[in-house]
């Protein structure tokens, strides 16, 4: 099979890891009556990193929120380890909510408390650990992102990019199952950025954690994906390993991962005609 | 006509936010009430926290107008009672006045400024910073989690601060008292609890826990609703005082009107 056109389910893949944790099936959702997701479909295996690109403001977003229980869409179901998530109360989904983490675009750290009291805060709220191993706890993933010394530190004190390391540390307080990523290479130094690919390859290798990962930046793309989609017009234009991705020749795939001005992807997200518009028709 | 309709428009805007508090109060008395006994505990801690922070921020604001209202309010009572050579029963008029109207009324409208608005930004910046989400996402309620602690701590502090507000707005007008009659604190006192039925502190401690109620529901909710970025937290900090004082004067004329009328 081939990487192009395929918003379908189930294949052949060679990259069964293990069973399905998240299928997305035939999502919808509008905003404001303006239709955002037109039915995606996505699965991801346990242990899997599925990367998700697309141009901005094409629902990746979106499609996350989805994923997370924060948002319900119109229509489709949503499956987290084999439950419709779109049907479930919010108690209901809270089980399900501690099985996974987010790295939010901007970090999302709890600004009144320390880095260290964020990375506490969910195994205080949600086990019954004692303050020794919490804090134990909350070194070891410092350790992990490399920011042991900040634990006393307050968000504002920190740069962009250490936000985002503290809020990854967060998000695998709990040892999640599923990791879902928004942007995380955005804003960080090209060193930092590898050492973040190397964490989410970490995690997936051998703590068996899977990975969902919206992400601009190509290089990381590739080197961290077993599977990867392009999101365009809210659907899934492409999908496939990496090396099927980079091989297909759908002119669209193309100019988006060799970040071509010139193509087929239309750079206004307008369909009035320009000339139209501005004469006022 | 342009101006009927902006009034019809704004009068139903309120009305849509008013209606978007109740819904809070709903949820907050859920996670109040029901909630711990489905193992959600209250954040007793994290109240007391706030009570604190609002009530000791407040306290100074509070003096200043309480005590200079209570000194215009004497000296104008004063010159009227004069008339009828009853000056001694300015201190009943005071008593009277602060504990069932004024200091209800200016404490929770400094509230309005200090707990309000800073409950707006707050939960607002938090909105637009993802935090409520992160929130959400780590299986916390923001309305537990956030919410309940705040809306309490501001229902239990407005009452506090509003005794104290009596108490200095009632001593700015023994000073007018006593410069004029120079009475003692005692006859002030006794001449004060003359006119004073209990009802009378009932009542006003009714009205600025509700008073409080309104402060909290309306600063939570206008951060709550809070979109696109940190103009939005400055629309909403200023919502959040306007609706409060709006919202604690109707309040406090309907509920004067069906207690004492
Ligand atoms: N809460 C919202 N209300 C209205 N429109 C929204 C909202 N969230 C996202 N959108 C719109 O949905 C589209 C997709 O947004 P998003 O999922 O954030 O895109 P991406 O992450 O791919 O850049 C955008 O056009 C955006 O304006
Ligand atoms: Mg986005």
């Amino acid at each position: 099979m081939g990487a192009k056109g395929t918003s379908g389910v189930d294949r052949d893949s060679q990259f069964k890891k293990g069973d399905v944790i998240v299928r997305c099936r035939d999502v919808r959702m509008s905003y404001d009556g303006r239709p955002i997701l037109k039915g995606v479909n996505l699965e991801v295996r346990k242990g899997e990193t599925l990367v998700i690109m697309g141009g901005s403001g094409h629902g990746k977003s979106t499609m996350l929120r989805l994923m997370i229980g924060a948002e319900k869409p119109d229509s489709g179901t949503v499956e987290l380890f084999g439950q419709d998530i779109t049907k479930l109360s919010e108690q209901e989904l809270y089980p399900i909510k501690k099985r996974f983490g987010v790295l939010f675009q901007s970090g999302a750290l709890y600004n009144s408390m320390t880095v260290g009291e964020n990375i506490a805060l969910p195994l205080r709220e949600h086990t019954d650990l004692d303050e020794k191993i919490i804090s134990i706890i909350i070194k070891l993933k410092l350790e992990l992102v490399g920011l042991r010394d900040f634990e006393h530190l307050v968000p504002s004190q920190l740069s962009g990019g250490m936000k985002k390391r503290v809020g990854l540390a967060r998000a695998i307080a709990l040892d999640p199952e599923i990791i879902f990523y928004d942007e995380p290479g955005a804003g960080l130094d090209p060193v930092m950025l590898a050492v973040i690919d190397e964490l989410i390859m970490g995690l997936g290798e051998k703590l068996g954690v899977a990975s969902i990962v919206v992400t601009h930046e190509m290089q990381s793309a590739f080197r961290i994906a077993d599977r990867m989609v392009l999101m365009h017009g809210g659907l899934v234009l492409a999908e496939g390993t990496p090396e099927q991705i980079r091989t297909t020749t759908d002119p669209v795939v193309q100019q988006f991962i060799q970040g071509k001005a010139e193509g087929p992807i239309p750079l206004r997200l307008s369909s009035r005609d320009f000339a139209e518009d501005l004469l006022g028709g | 006509m342009r101006t009927v309709a902006a009034l019809g428009r704004s009068g139903l805007e309120i009305f849509w936010f008013v209606l978007g508090c109740f819904r809070l109060f709903l949820d907050f008395l859920y996670w109040l009430l029901i909630g711990p006994l489905r193992g959600f505990r209250v954040r007793l801690h994290e109240t007391a926290r706030q009570a604190v922070r609002m009530g000791v921020n407040s306290i100074p604001i509070v003096f200043l107008v309480n005590f200079f209202v209570g000194v215009t309010l004497a000296v104008t009572v004063a010159d009227i009672l004069r008339i009828f050579g009853a000056i001694e029963y300015t201190a009943s008029v005071m008593g009277v006045g602060f504990w069932r109207e004024l200091s209800p009324l200016l404490t929770a409208i400094i509230m309005s400024g200090f707990a309000g608005a800073s409950l707006a930004a707050e939960i607002g910046t938090m909105k637009v910073g993802e935090e409520l989400m992160a929130l959400e996402a780590s299986a916390l309620n923001p309305i537990r989690f956030l919410c309940v602690p705040r809306l309490l701590a501001v229902i239990v502090m407005v009452p506090i601060v509003t005794l104290l507000g009596n108490v200095f707005g009632i001593y700015g007008g023994y000073l007018v008292y006593y410069s004029m009659l120079d009475l003692t604190w005692a006859q002030f006192y006794d001449k004060m609890l003359d006119a004073m039925k209990v009802k009378d502190v009932w009542v006003g401690g009714m009205k600025s826990a509700i008073f409080g109620g309104i402060v909290g529901l309306v600063g939570l909710a206008q951060g709550l609703q809070v979109s696109g970025g940190a103009e939005g937290v400055g629309r909403a900090t200023t919502n959040a005082v306007v609706y409060s004082i709006i919202l604690i004067i109707v309040a406090d004329c309907i509920m004067t009107v069906v207690l004492y009328f």
